[in-house]
């Protein structure tokens, strides 16, 4: 009894973590990983419920408890597996999911206790398989003869290709950058998701048989319409994303130095500006000031300490409580000595004789009742504008959908908010033999739910094309 | 795909290249254009597409060496691949029958000048042409400028060839004689659109200008190439890169395009080596 009473008492294994200040000065990851020592004691820790609540938590509802043991009996490449039957991508899930608003907050020992790091150990076993050259190959079904189109090659495409290449399909993934992977690769920074696992796992995908073809936009150098008539597909799934920056419309936003976060992290990251040979430039501030309290947010600052800023500041309109970002993103900003200007807003910028940025003049803020999202809405204080100094300045306040499908395709549905209509349950369009997921239809989000939407999308596709 | 066919110098910094781009040539109309990489570390690039044929299956790009990536691209040769090449991008311009069209180039610009004219022409206009340059060697595209112009004119800052001035003197002359036009197109350097466009928008002609502001995914998702037309802030890659001239913020423009212009700087002295200024983590126990 005394022992069961410890076992849900006991805290789970800490993840060793890079050192704030060497970290805050250099591109690696933050979260250093488990050892195999480690991963077996805090896998031993899952009671292995019979009815595992963790399971329900998850978007792509990943079995679990079953990785969870293969791990606790030491069979690290089988748990990979076992996650990959629902997941696609694990090593960038295990990394970039908000796992403590998922899965781990259902976890029935975090009542008492402390929940287990599920996101830790999914980590962990991808990397094993990857790091130990163990990435098993599935089974393949034979060619049906179908050929589905995919575009975008960020996380919704990248699963429907996944998944549809095992069902014997012949899938084309159609990206417009020149590197694919979509807000894997230009948007999550080097030091949350090295981009060395995103090109391994899209490796992986070409293995399977996944036809990538970079450079290509669909809406210009072929239309939905031109994929079904002259190229032959039998389906066209819209991953497009999210790619359109929302900026505030303030007085001096189109100052040299104002960036929306979409362009500082693609040259950052995409582009690597971040190198000191590199040929895309970038402006690096001494004293960069990010607007919004997201997860985009904290990568902007976060890259902006790392790219030489001596000080990085947030500013954000509401509290702490309120911001949107993962707690744990939060936290490692706040380590990295990253200040936060709350209950903040700002007015306009300024800029000196050149039109270079140097101040962001802010009013403050009180919370007043709650607005449509339920969170208390934030007014501003009289005559408590401030200014402050800056050299750059990062608009970090989310993304619409891109709207170069939407103006190209005049047949298929949109709503109000310029996402594409797709049904719920299978993600079909307006349009037949057209599906969508991801961002361009909910609007900004997470990775794992665009996956899981790729998820869906495919089922549906298998459904319609195969009967 | 995406082999450099043909290379040639128009002027000492100017080069041609004629590239085989058999789906955008299909593809693309005439004021589009193309985001490309020279290198594999390269910068993303956009040049307009100065001419196509879909039957043979090509497209040609002209631009001046400026800074690293079209220091780049020209160290390419012919035979070479072009690592990335994306398009056709932008809004096409909107061609239709005006009446009588006048289409000033400078500089470079003459190069996206050039596809403009053509399908001008070909719609049945009366197209007057003005190009105009430094010099005479600077001078580009006249023969093809000829074949598609109903007039032609030439200017030179230096007066070895045409008009000893600018292109706009030579507009200023023809207004001054009784020309009149339906329709203008101005493509150039930005201070050379901001000057020539806002003579022809005081004389009442509908004007439209082409805009260059600096470009990364060149496919709306970014802003970086943000401009204000009438007060409204416009994304040059996706809503342009051509607008009408009476309503574009010139001077903010002109100014977001200097952005660079230190790092550009930087690039043409010698690498020195930081190596030993690097610093690596140390693990702690």
């Amino acid at each position: 009894m005394e022992e069961k009473k410890s076992q849900l008492r006991a805290e789970r294994v800490k993840m060793r973590e890079q050192d704030p200040l060497i970290r805050k000065k250099n591109y690696l990851e933050v979260p250093l990983g488990y050892s195999e020592e480690e991963a077996v004691r805090e896998a031993k820790r899952c009671l292995q419920c019979k009815k595992p609540l963790c399971v329900d938590g998850c978007p792509v509802n990943i079995k679990i408890p079953q990785f969870i043991a293969l791990i606790a009996e030491g069979k690290f490449a089988e748990a990979a597996v076992k996650i990959k039957e629902t997941n696609a991508l694990p090593a960038v899930c295990g990394r970039v999911c908000p796992q403590e608003e998922q899965c781990e907050i259902k976890c029935v020992l975090g009542k008492k206790g402390s929940s287990i790091a599920i996101g830790n150990l999914e980590r962990f076993a991808a990397d094993y398989e990857r790091e130990n050259g163990k990435v098993a190959v599935p089974e393949m079904k034979p060619s049906n003869g179908k050929r589905v189109a995919v575009v975008g090659s960020g996380p919704a495409g990248l699963t429907v290709a996944g998944e549809l290449t095992r069902e014997g399909f012949s899938v084309t993934i159609f990206e417009a950058l020149h590197l694919a992977g979509g807000v894997l690769v230009y948007g999550i920074p080097e030091f949350r998701l090295p981009k060395e696992i995103v090109r391994k796992e899209i490796a992986y995908l070409e293995k399977l048989g996944v036809t990538i073809v970079r450079n290509f936009i669909v809406g210009r150098t072929a239309t939905i319409d031109d994929l079904f008539k002259e190229e032959g597909f039998h389906a066209v799934f819209i991953g497009s994303g999210a790619g359109l920056p929302v900026f505030m419309n303030i007085p001096g936003e189109n100052h040299i130095g104002v960036y929306s976060a979409n362009e500082y992290l693609t040259r950052c990251n995409l582009m690597k500006a971040y190198k000191e040979d590199s040929h895309t430039p970038i402006l690096r501030g001494k004293r960069v000031v990010t607007v919004g309290g997201g997860n985009v947010a904290m990568d902007s600052a976060r890259s902006a300490l790392r790219l030489g800023a001596d000080e990085s500041i947030i500013v954000y309109r509401r509290s702490r409580d309120e911001m949107p970002a993962r707690k744990a993103e939060i936290h490692h900003a706040e380590e990295e000595g990253i200040v936060f200007n709350l209950l903040c807003n700002p007015v306009s910028i300024g800029a000196n004789e050149k039109g270079f940025v140097n101040k962001i003049q802010c009013i403050q803020m009180e919370l007043g009742e709650p607005d449509e999202s339920g969170r208390r809405r934030p007014v501003p204080k009289k005559d408590s504008s401030f200014d402050i100094a800056c050299d750059v300045v990062i608009i970090a306040i989310g993304n619409k959908p891109n709207p170069l499908i939407k103006d190209t395709t005049p047949d298929i549905q949109i709503t109000k908010w310029g996402t594409i209509q797709a049904d719920e349950k299978d993600l079909r369009t307006s349009k037949k033999y057209v599906y969508a997921g991801g961002d361009i239809v909910t609007g900004a989000a997470t990775v794992i739910l665009a996956m899981g939407a790729g998820r869906t999308a495919a089922q549906t596709i298998k459904k319609d094309l195969l009967g | 795909m995406n082999t450099i066919i043909k290379k040639e110098r128009l002027s000492e910094q100017v080069l041609r290249y004629r590239i085989r781009s058999p789906k955008i040539a299909a593809k693309r109309k005439a004021g589009q254009f193309i985001i490309l990489r020279a290198d594999e570390d390269g910068e993303r690039i956009p040049l307009t597409i100065a001419n196509a044929n879909p039957s043979e299956g090509w497209i040609e790009i002209i631009f001046q060496i400026a800074g690293h990536g079209t220091k780049d691209l020209a160290a390419l040769n012919e035979g070479s691949k072009v690592p990335d090449i994306a398009g056709p991008l932008g809004r096409p311009t909107h061609i239709a029958k005006y009446g009588r069209c006048i289409c000033i180039g400078g500089g470079v610009g003459v190069a996206p000048l050039f596809p403009i004219v053509k399908a001008l022409k070909e719609s049945d206009n009366d197209v007057t042409v003005v190009i105009g340059a430094r010099s005479e060697k600077l001078i580009i595209l006249e023969e093809d400028m000829k074949l598609f112009s109903n007039h032609l004119h030439i200017a030179t800052d230096d007066g070895s060839r045409g008009t000893h001035g600018f292109v706009s003197d030579v507009f200023n002359t023809l207004w001054d004689k009784g020309e009149r036009y339906d329709f203008a197109v101005v493509i150039g350097p930005p201070v050379m659109m901001k000057v020539t466009s806002t003579l022809t928008v005081k004389q009442g002609i509908k004007t439209f200008v082409s805009l260059n502001p600096i470009m990364i995914d060149g496919t709306g998702m970014c802003g970086g190439c943000r401009v204000t037309v009438f007060g409204e802030t416009k994304f040059g890659c996706v809503d342009g890169p051509e607008f009408d001239a009476s309503g574009i913020d010139w001077d903010e423009m002109i100014r977001r395009l200097g952005a660079y212009r230190d790092f550009e700087h930087n690039y043409t002295h010698t690498h020195q080596c930081k190596i030993l200024e690097q610093e690596t983590p140390r693990s702690k126990k």
